[in-house]
């Protein structure tokens, strides 16, 4: 019995998590952005800044009617906004935030691939909604997506592939647990090209192209409304606590923190996890879109050759210092 | 991917005479029924007449195969089973399904001529690999209580001592499909100028994306 409440328990603060977290992305872009632009931001909702300006975009679009266009592929259009979100939530199992067995939803043997493979899952999601809208915007999104996948999970991999090389485990726990702090410089060109490729794959500015609104209105997601183009906004901040958090877990030392801390490791996991959701959103406010070639350039020329060379150097390293 | 049961079996060779066929456990039925589900999945893939739909059901039975493998405790296996083919090999094929712009609801002409020289290849492959794993494993028992007997490090262990040889000869495989798909993705590029006539009409990028592509999945499999 006891097993079953420590899972049940496990399970619901991952979906607290999961349904919390990024909202608390969401609302800080607006501020952030805001002030960024010389601009206040939501000031209204709820009184204080505006805090619950996102609960208020919440019950509007949960009021919206749930339009399903006349020529599309009523089922999968349905189904797409499920397939994109809740990958997010299955890989949120796998991250550790903090030492020990108990800080994390649960313990993967091969959690990299299994992280991996179900982030690559929920680009599905665009791909059938792109294609059911019968719409030509949202079908050039679609491919669009499905471009950008290809091109930049293989330098994901190959990023993660040295971080495992290092640490001699694929499992995230195993790579806390064997987390030193000269990782850091060693792994650093990794680190960078992961969290780039991570950016595209979440189709983030500057890599936004396949839902790039002032050319083809929001790509795949062009023809839902209501509840269902919510859950692919959640999709994308969800995606943003995900990428941010196994970037800590894999590069930054996760739960390790300068003057080791005992009992605040999660402390650091969280902070770091909230550094670098700052830093996507500040990337969002600075840089523009990159056109679709400049796009597959920057990852067969720049990102794989980099990953590749990162793999040779933490190789290199790991015979030499054995 | 029968690298699992091979990876598996060096650990699993308790005594079969034990287990019986008539009191299943609860993985097993688990197994069973996924298993149907699976097969089911595969049918559908086959026949339905929706393109679209054909890739999502290949979803659908690549994933049912992946639990499989959780099933028999080859977590390793299953994960880069759906990072390879869910993550990338579908990706690519609904790639190239919006390129070729198929149409939502039935293609009239998906049905082949070929279909039951098709159906003939299918059943025969088919019985050979279940001839050979039924024949290599027999009454081989998973113990699913202790060590995993499929977990990462068991099957690094195995794949790059006992079965080193195959693996490099696959890499060289591998590595022999990418330089094809360059070579010949470069062909058809020298040969575009002489047939301008079509360069009007054609939307441009059809040709060159598809075989762009080609190259990126074959480089991930390789390095894998």
């Amino acid at each position: 019995m006891n097993d079953v409440l420590d899972v049940a328990l496990r399970l619901l603060i991952v979906f607290v998590v999961f349904l919390t977290f990024p909202l608390i992305v969401g609302q800080t872009e607006h501020k952030v952005m805001a002030h960024m632009q010389g601009r206040l931001g939501p000031m209204y909702a709820g009184g204080f800044h505006g805090w619950a300006q996102l609960v208020a975009d919440g019950v509007k679009f949960a009021q919206k009617e749930d339009v399903v266009p006349a020529g599309a592929d009523r089922r999968i259009f349905q189904l797409a906004p499920a397939v994109a979100l809740l990958p997010y939530l299955l890989v949120l199992l796998a991250i550790p935030i903090g030492p020990g067995e108990g800080a994390v939803g649960e313990v993967i043997d091969a959690g990299i691939f299994f992280v991996l493979a179900v982030m690559g899952v929920g680009v599905l999601g665009s791909l059938m909604a792109g294609w059911a809208s019968a719409n030509k915007f949202s079908l050039l999104g679609g491919l669009r997506t499905a471009a950008q996948l290809l091109a930049y999970e293989l330098p994901m991999l190959l990023t993660a592939a040295s971080v495992a090389m290092a640490a001699g485990t694929v499992s995230l726990p195993g790579i806390l647990d064997a987390f030193e702090w000269w990782w850091l410089p060693w792994q650093i060109v990794g680190a960078l090209v992961f969290f780039v490729a991570g950016l595209a794959e979440l189709q983030r500015p500057p890599f936004d192209m396949p839902v790039a609104d002032s050319e083809i209105i929001f790509g795949a997601y062009t023809e839902y409304t209501g509840l269902r183009f919510a859950l692919f906004l959640l999709a994308e901040y969800a995606g943003i606590i995900v990428l941010c958090g196994l970037t800590t877990v894999l590069f930054l030392g996760g739960w390790h923190g300068p003057w080791g801390a005992d009992g605040l490791g999660w402390v650091w996991t969280l902070l770091k996890t909230a550094v670098l959701a700052f830093l996507v959103i500040w990337l969002r406010v600075t840089y523009p879109r990159l056109r679709e070639d400049q796009l597959q350039k920057l990852s067969w020329t720049l990102l794989v050759p980099l990953s590749l060379a990162q793999i040779a150097l933490t190789g290199i390293v790991k015979v030499v210092i054995q | 991917m029968s690298l699992a049961a091979v990876a598996a079996s060096p650990a699993t060779t308790t005594a079969a005479e034990t287990n019986g066929f008539l009191s299943p456990t609860g993985v097993e039925i688990a197994f069973l029924l996924v298993g149907l589900v699976t097969l089911g999945a595969a049918v559908v893939t086959v026949t339905t007449k929706q393109l679209v739909h054909a890739a999502l059901w290949l979803v659908v039975t690549l994933g049912g195969l992946a639990v499989e493998y959780l099933l028999l405790t080859a977590e390793f296996i299953a994960w880069v089973q759906v990072l390879i083919y869910v993550g990338s090999v579908v990706v690519l094929l609904l790639f190239g399904l919006m390129l070729t712009k198929a149409p939502i609801g039935r293609s009239p002409d998906a049905d082949s001529g070929n279909r039951w020289a098709a159906l003939t290849v299918a059943i025969a492959a088919a019985t050979a690999l279940v001839w050979v794993v039924v024949d290599a494993f027999r009454t081989t028992w998973i113990d699913l209580d202790g060590a995993a007997a499929g977990s990462t490090a068991v099957t690094g262990a195995s794949l790059f001592q006992n079965w080193v040889l195959p693996f490099e000869a696959l890499s060289v495989l591998l590595l022999a499909a990418l330089v094809g798909a360059i070579v010949l993705s470069r062909k058809a590029a020298a040969n575009r100028p002489t047939g301008s006539t079509a360069l009007g009409k054609q939307p441009a990028g059809t040709d060159p994306a598809t075989s762009d592509e080609q190259p990126s999945r074959q480089g991930k499999e390789g390095a894998r």
